[in-house]
């Protein structure tokens, strides 16, 4: 009887391991694979033609935050780099805030129209998610460049005698991620108000609650879930983000994406750019380990 | 006192239109138990969301103590509901939404602290103050939705089918719970249930409805016992209704005329005289009798044991029904088999004939 319960137990094991095998391999391969050769990379020495040469060096991790004076040999912090680095982590926690601002109305109208009326709606936030990157940014574009429809509009009500000039802006680049990564934002706001027991809003009235207050102390702490998972939605790849920038900032306004592009490409110099990308990657995860503990924290709090 | 002034609620337009509520009107008096009673759609709960503001009439006045209701939003309502789900704040304690109200009205901080404490003792929760709403059974739940209505000291209390969901037993004990909660508090309670015999036992008025109006108004002794009309006497407790013609009436007593030619006299409802109406007998009124001694004959078709006591389905000649109640008495022999002939007998007075 053991021994056909153990045989039982080495087949369960097996048919497991069988079953994460496709998952482990995409893991190793596809994930940890490229940022073992990343990492690497990054502690190597530049080719001269692009590539690298297998020599150990930390210059690159180096220059990404300090550089040398060609003339006195004086270590000064590389402004250059700070400044985009600023820039990215700067317009990510903007567009993140406004994609809140515009994604909250927009899920909780949604949330709140007939069950048949709202997968409609849904579909009308999600077909521009579908549409290729670059059309879209293209049609953000066509909108507020010097003589397009936003200035003309302007100009032809008598507003404004000059177009404003928002395209190759840093506000041009938020606009666009912001149109780009809003339906990131809102489906699970969306999703987690359609959870919401609405009974819960009237009782907040019924219990002398203002709009606001209902607001602020119902609907807010229970739809906190989809709030965090579209914060992360729209933070992460707004932080990476590089055919917005390079389309709308017309390759003035660069953004880390744009940098790292910059130093495979043109640059030639691929181990600071697997240095920056490493670099990226380490604030993202410190980001979303700030933001989940800050989120718990609260929720400690609250209960 | 609440005044409730020809309320109507029209949902739709043109062919789809529809009346949740049609010319409603009815006074809830001061500390009082008043039952809205009536089979689900009858619009007793849209006449609960009208008082508590969730709902907008499309005509007619509601006022508080000579204060219109209807220009106040929900908020400002001196009114508190217990919703028919609870609607418990899952994201706070049990401490936390019995305190929510009194926060928002802005008490000072110990005043809701000495006021929470005293509604968890006066429902029984005080052990499971820190507990989130999640984490206790729907008893309890109920419990919390009460004290947390109840806290704000609201002049009404609105509840909506609040025991629907508990068990047979824990409902039998929270209907004297409520009870002992609102002659406790003196808060006036409007209590929305399609459970007659909720209403019947928990009720100092009752307003049975039904099709969005208001069918009877009164105690449940004169619900029960006086039924203004077929559908009341149907929907409180079981009746027998038979055919008969009304061969006179002197004051309140009417001779009405069975089909098996037999008389009997009964209340009368109606007004005038002649033509057809309905006799409404209980099933605890009537009795089996031999063949030869009843006012009505037929055949004894089915035996219904309950426990306290005994229902006997009769068919009688003519195709009618009749069912006969008695209680069931120690050592006692029912002296009919199923299929055997019976009468069936009730003393005059007790039945009462209805407009149709």
């Amino acid at each position: 009887m053991d021994d056909l319960a153990s045989k039982a137990d080495k087949r369960a094991a097996r048919t497991r391991w069988l079953l994460l095998a496709p998952a482990l391999i995409i893991l190793v391969v596809a994930a940890s694979g490229p940022l073992l050769i990343t990492l690497t990379y990054s502690f190597l020495s530049p080719g001269d033609y692009g590539g690298i040469e297998w020599d150990f060096s930390t210059d690159a991790w180096f220059n990404v935050f300090l550089q040398r004076d060609i003339f006195d040999d004086t270590l000064s912090f590389a402004d250059a780099h700070l400044s985009i680095l600023w820039r990215s982590v700067k317009l990510s926690l903007l567009t993140t805030i406004g994609a809140v601002i515009l994604g909250f109305p927009t899920a909780y109208f949604i949330a709140t129209r007939p069950p048949h009326r709202r997968d409609i709606w849904m579909l009308l936030i999600m077909i521009p998610f579908w549409t290729n990157l670059l059309i879209r940014t293209f049609a953000v574009m066509e909108l507020i460049r010097n003589e397009g429809t936003v200035n003309s509009l302007l100009i032809w009500a008598g507003v404004i005698d000059q177009p404003i000039q928002i395209l190759f802006t840093e506000t041009a680049i938020m606009i666009g991620m912001l149109y780009v990564y809003l339906p990131l934002m809102v489906l699970p706001l969306y999703a987690s108000m359609e959870r919401l027991d609405f009974s819960l809003v009237e009782a907040g009235y019924d219990l002398y609650a203002t709009r606001f207050a209902v607001l602020r102390r119902v609907i807010l702490p229970l739809v906190k879930p989809g709030l965090i998972a579209g914060s992360i939605l729209v933070f992460v790849p707004s932080l990476g983000a590089y055919v917005t920038p390079r389309v709308m900032g017309g390759g003035k306004q660069l953004m880390l994406g744009n940098l790292i592009e910059l130093q495979f490409g043109q640059g030639r110099n691929w181990p600071l750019g697997a240095a920056l990308s490493i670099t990226l990657l380490v604030i993202v995860m410190v980001a979303l380990i700030f933001y989940v503990r800050a989120a718990g924290k609260d929720e400690v709090h609250h209960g | 006192m609440i005044e409730i002034d020809h309320v109507s609620k029209a949902y739709g337009a043109g062919a789809s239109r529809f009346m949740a509520l049609n010319e409603v009107s009815v006074t809830i008096r001061e500390n009082e138990f008043f039952t809205l009673l009536g089979p689900s759609g009858c619009g007793k709960t849209t006449l609960l969301r009208v008082i508590a503001g969730f709902v907008d009439p499309t005509a007619g006045t509601v006022t508080m103590d000579g204060q219109d209701l209807l220009q106040l939003p929900p908020h400002q309502r001196p009114v508190n509901t217990v919703f028919q789900n609870y609607a418990l704040f899952p994201h706070l304690t049990v401490r936390q939404n019995i305190a929510f109200g009194l926060e928002m009205l802005g008490k000072p901080k110990a005043e809701i602290s000495d006021t929470v404490d005293d509604m968890m003792a006066l429902v029984q929760m005080t052990q499971m103050a820190d507990r989130r709403t999640g984490e206790i059974s729907g008893g309890q739940q109920q419990r919390v939705a009460l004290a947390r209505a109840l806290a704000p000291k609201p002049k009404v209390l609105l509840l909506d089918e609040p025991l629907s969901a508990l068990d047979f037993k824990l409902r039998k004990d929270m209907q004297i719970e409520l009870k002992r909660l609102q002659s406790e508090t003196g808060i006036t309670f409007v209590f929305v249930t399609h459970d007659q015999e909720e209403a019947l036992t928990m009720s100092d008025r009752i307003a049975v409805m039904n099709a969005g109006a208001i069918r009877q108004i009164g105690s449940p002794t004169d619900i029960y016992e006086h039924p203004a009309e077929r559908f009341v006497a149907d929907f409180i407790g079981d009746t027998n209704f038979l055919s008969v013609s009304v061969r006179g009436v002197s004051g309140s007593v009417a001779e009405a005329e069975l089909a098996s030619g037999k008389t009997v006299k009964a209340r009368a409802v109606m007004g005038g005289q002649g033509g057809g109406a309905t006799l409404a007998v209980r099933p605890e009124h009537a009795s089996l009798v031999a063949p030869d001694a009843g006012l009505l004959t037929g055949r004894l078709d089915n035996i219904v044991y309950f426990g306290t006591d005994t229902h006997y389905h009769v068919t009688l000649s003519g195709d009618d029904r009749f069912v006969v109640r008695a209680q069931n008495t120690p050592g006692a022999a029912t002296p009919f088999a199923i299929g055997d002939a019976v009468g069936v007998s009730f003393p005059g007075g007790v039945g009462q004939v209805l407009k149709d």
